[in-house]
Order: structure tokens, then sequence, then C-alpha cells
């Protein structure tokens, strides 16, 4: 354990920024939807780092959550999104207001 | 040596986290996200999470990039995106503000707030779930799933089923022909047989 945490911290920050900039920018939800993969894997990261500095298990732990929690979000926002497309083909993140009926 | 993979994969990873927002195709986007859970994946063993490091691996480039590239392909959406038309006023420079704010918001509390700051550590680190230096990471992780979070271990599963459950009926293709009168007709061929042998006899 050095000041290296520190270092991981930071990297996690910067692709948490990342993340959530592309989320803001881009209009293709597959590519949205990556963005947020990217920032929960910052978070993951994160965890991880506070686990080490707290010598605590229990950050690995919740990084088993967050992967299962994102797995489900991918499923049922992949089913989404396919539905939406299959209306609208090419459509970006502005359709998504089909759902509304 | 810990420094020198970190140095490496953090450069992998933002590269990644770049491409992945800045590609003008979907496909080169998946293919950076691969890259940076890759090196995050090896930022893992390198902070002693062996098996989060293979878990990673398995679920994430193993399982969600492939789905993604596969409702890339039913799509047909591999084609090039045009990024230099703003549809939005002034979205990107908000965007670039937004990222700025949390980034130096984030960096000040690493600066400034100390390391009781950043964890939330209030006492000493001799908690019961301290990491062990003889057992080993899978076994001390699962068992801490299996007895102090068992709970939130078996709504996992019930989110999964419902997460599956959820996916089945929104992909399912709506313009099927004549999808809702189809029990009953089902149910009338059930009956009819019945209702002819009883007036046969």
């Amino acid at each position: 354990m050095g000041n290296i945490d520190g270092a991981y911290l930071v990297l996690s920050a910067l692709l948490f920024a990342i993340g959530g900039a592309g989320l803001l920018v881009r209009r293709n939800p597959l590519v949205q939807i990556m963005c947020i993969e990217l920032m929960l894997n910052a978070v993951n990261l994160t965890f991880v780092t506070f686990g080490r500095m707290l010598n605590s298990i229990t950050g690995q732990v919740v990084v088993f959550f967050v992967l299962v929690v994102a797995a489900a979000e991918v499923v049922v926002g992949l089913g989404i999104v396919v539905a939406v497309a299959r209306r609208r083909p090419g459509a970006t993140s502005d359709d998504i207001s089909l759902l509304r009926g | 040596m810990e420094t020198a993979i970190f140095v490496v994969c953090a450069a992998i990873c933002l590269s990644g986290g770049l491409g992945v927002v800045f590609s003008r195709n979907p496909v080169h986007s998946a293919l950076s996200l691969v890259a940076t859970l890759f090196g995050i994946a090896v930022l893992f063993l390198n902070l002693n999470a062996q098996l989060l490091a293979a878990v990673q691996v398995i679920v994430y480039t193993g399982a969600i990039v492939v789905l993604i590239v596969f409702v890339l392909m039913l799509l047909g959406v591999d084609r090039e995106e045009d990024l230099d038309t703003e549809p939005l006023v002034g979205q990107r420079q908000l965007a670039l503000v937004f990222a700025v704010v949390v980034v130096g918001v984030l960096l000040a509390l690493f600066t400034f707030g100390g390391r009781e700051v950043v964890t939330g550590q209030r006492q000493a680190a001799t908690s019961p779930d301290a990491i062990s230096a003889t057992e080993s990471n899978i076994a001390q992780l699962g068992g801490e799933l299996f007895t102090d979070w068992v709970f939130a271990l078996e709504v996992t599963a019930g989110l999964l089923t419902i997460a599956v459950v959820g996916a089945v009926l929104l992909s399912r293709r709506p313009d099927r022909p004549q999808p809702i009168p189809e029990p009953e007709s089902m149910a009338d061929q059930g009956d009819e047989p019945l209702l002819r042998s009883g007036e046969g006899e």
C-alpha cells in the first residue's frame, strides 16, 4: 500500500467523467449504454481501491453486486433499444419517447 | 513494478474510454470498450482482487460486450455517425463543463480532504472482514457473500430473473398475425371435440 492508491482514484474519476460526458453527448443509444458501462467500471475500480485502502473485503463484495446490476441493466436496455429500433430504424435516443405509446 | 503496470493500464483505459466517446463507428466504440474493460481487469489483479479480474473478463468482455455487438449487428447500425452536426445548441460545451466539474470536484476532494474524508474511515482498520493474508481471495469473497451478504445475493437472483423476463417481453415481435386471440382459439380447439362427442352420444 502506497501513495499509488490516489492514482487509482484519479484514474477512476477521469473514466467516470469521460463516460458521463459521452452519455450526454452521443445520440446512439448503444453508445450511450457503453458509456454507462464505462461509468460503472470506474466506480468498480474505486470500490476495489477503497477496499485495499481500508483493508476490507467488502469493497470487492459490492463490486460483485454492481456487476450483476450492470448485466441486468444491459439486458433490459438492449431490449428497449431493439423494440424502439424495430418501429423506427436508425432511431436515436430522442426517439425513446415512442415508448409513451 | 505495480506503478509500471498501473501506468500502462491507465493509458489503455483512458485511450479506450476516449475511443468509446469519439468513435464515429459504434463497432469501434465497442472495441475501445473492450480495451478499457481489459485494462481495468489488469488493474484489479494489481489490487489483489484476482476473482474480480476473472469475472470482469468473463462477464464484461465475454458477455456484455458480445451482447452489445450482437444487437449492433442485428440492427444494422454499423454505419458511420455524423458527429459534426450538433442537434442541441451548447450540448457539447455543457457536457465538457460537466466532465471538468466532476473531475475537479473529485480531485479537490482527493487533494484537500485527507484519507479519512475520502474513504469514510471512522475506526481502526482491524475489522472482522479484513483482507486475510492466509485465505485465498476467492475463498474469502465466497465466504463473505454467503454469510453477511446472503440476502443481497438472493435479491440479486430475483433481479436477474426479472431482467430476463423483461427482456423477453420487450423484444417480442408485436406485429405477429393476431397475437391476442391465439389462446382463445386454442381453448376452443380443446373444447370442441368434447362437445361433438357429447352431441354424438
